[in-house]
């Protein structure tokens, strides 16, 4: 799902940009502060790792293959912050030496694949890697990561006025969540091999603190309030879907006249404009209350 | 597998070639901006972009059959997505404006990297006081790349020289086993070349 360039506008491009920004720099700050030396270097040949790793395919049937992400693995062998550098460079050579994914796309490809997809995998693997064997919690880890990414770049896609929602919601979604069943059988089946071989590597990963990922964390809550709670909230049910789908008829007859007219339709506009402020509150709130808790149980500990 | 395959033309000495690469990053990435970015279908400029490439192109003395192999590369998601484009009403003109702008882009930056040395873009970066960390892990993905990637093809071809052709479930795990021991070599391999890096006086924070 690597977006080429011309198929976001320029205030996605921002948006994501920033975004992906803020995370290099939360996982550099990071890695700076908690990664040996010895360890520096591991961060680039990882990241060849999953390069030549992308290259093995996979049969899956009927003359389709399909190979690995990496995502997920990155985050169960590295943890978070190293996930994320690794990810970004293999996605920044991508888009420098390979011309996969475009430029201006770059930060929403960043902020999709290496940001959000090995984050929101590490939560989940680090979370049932002390109750379940840690390959399955691996397999549920990139699967759920293999769908976030793709429900944001559709999200993006939307957002920028390229495809309607409800045609690139279901396609993409749907079918990365087939694709989400072969990288989670695959990356379970890479991680027991490495399980197998030499299991005091995967500690690293699952020993890393929860407060680690405070901002990058934060940073994927905002990307998903951005880019999917506009459109999943007004999402149609019952009656009301023939208007909806009504409505966004007429929302993709603007496009053709000007695909710039970004107020060609204030109410829905503005509705989803209201729908994102609330919810980067709502996020920041939440967040705030969390980040007090934890740090108030932490002074009680100390006392 | 050539190591310089991607980049086997950056080394001429063309008047492209000799710009310096700091610049020619910059000017590349301000075009790109441009067009990407530029909202709806500016065909003058679009025109006035290709003909500059083009004019770029010639003066650069790469082979047009290189330039026009990477430029043919469509990834699968790209035609999916546009296809999506084309079914809504009014897809069409989205379409092939998504589409001059993406290949228009995709040229500026193929032209830039095929002109341009991959160590020389690392210096500019990191002239341009990106974290040092990100560079050399560029710069490392950059060397042992295609040295993991032999290794990958080389362990593929021992495995298949010794075995049938195993079923599916088996295919599966056979490749997921080569996947799992490339990691330890490569995990392996980053010790040793902190040992030679720090031999030659390597520090960065």
């Amino acid at each position: 799902m690597h977006i080429p360039d011309g198929f976001l506008d320029a205030k996605t491009a921002v948006t994501t940009g920033v975004l992906a920004v803020a995370g290099l720099g939360l996982a550099l700050r990071r890695v700076r502060q908690t990664l040996p030396p010895q360890q520096v270097p591991l961060l680039g040949l990882a990241a060849a790792f999953i390069f030549a790793a992308q290259m093995l395919n996979f049969p899956v049937g009927v003359g389709v293959s399909g190979h690995l992400l990496g995502g997920a693995l990155a985050a169960a062998l590295l943890g978070p912050a190293a996930a994320v550098i690794a990810m970004s460079a293999v996605l920044v050579l991508q888009c420098l030496l390979f011309s996969d994914g475009g430029v201006t796309a770059l930060g929403a490809n960043l902020f999709n694949m290496a940001l959000a997809a090995p984050v929101a995998a590490w939560l989940v693997y680090r979370s049932l890697a002390r109750v379940l064997d840690r390959r399955l919690a691996v397999a549920l880890a990139a699967w759920l990561s293999t769908l976030t990414a793709a429900l944001l770049c559709a999200g993006e896609l939307a957002w920028s006025g390229r495809v309607g929602w409800q045609l690139v919601f279901p396609a993409l979604g749907g079918v990365h969540a087939l694709i989400g069943i072969g990288e989670a059988l695959i990356t379970a089946l890479i991680l027991g091999a490495i399980v197998a071989a030499r299991p005091e590597l995967l500690e690293t990963s699952v020993a890393t603190p929860r407060r680690d990922v405070l901002g990058l964390g934060l940073l994927l809550s905002l990307g998903l309030v951005l880019f999917i709670a506009p459109f999943a909230c007004p999402w149609p049910d019952g009656l009301e879907k023939v208007a909806a789908q009504l409505g966004f008829e007429q929302h993709g007859s603007t496009l053709l006249k000007s695909p710039l007219a970004d107020y060609a339709v204030p109410g829905l506009k503005w509705e989803g404009l209201g729908t994102i402020v609330s919810g980067v509150i709502g996020t920041l709130a939440v967040f705030a209350l969390a980040w007090a808790v934890v740090r108030m149980m932490k002074v009680r500990g100390k006392m | 597998m050539k190591p310089d395959f991607i980049d086997r033309y950056s080394r001429l000495a063309s008047p492209v070639h000799q710009l310096a690469a700091g610049p020619k990053l910059l000017a590349g990435l301000a075009l790109v901006l441009l067009v990407a970015l530029w909202p709806g279908a500016p065909w003058r400029l679009l025109g006035a972009v290709a003909a500059l490439l083009l004019a770029l192109a010639l003066l650069s003395r790469i082979p047009p059959r290189f330039l026009l192999r990477r430029l043919l590369i469509a990834g699968p998601f790209a035609l999916g997505v546009a296809v999506l484009a084309v079914l809504q009403p009014g897809g069409l003109q989205i379409f092939i404006v998504m589409l001059a702008k993406s290949t228009l882009c995709l040229a500026a930056m193929i032209l830039l990297t095929a002109t341009t040395p991959f160590t020389d873009l690392l210096a500019a970066l990191r002239r341009a006081r990106v974290p040092g960390v990100f560079v050399t892990t560029l710069a490392l993905l950059y060397r042992y790349l295609f040295v993991l990637a032999d290794e990958t093809l080389r362990m593929r071809r021992a495995r298949m020289s010794r075995s049938f052709m195993p079923a599916r479930a088996h295919h599966w795990r056979s490749l997921a086993t080569v996947a799992g021991q490339l990691f330890l070599r490569a995990h392996d391999r980053a010790g040793r070349i902190f040992a030679a890096m720090s031999a030659r006086g390597w520090e960065e924070r």
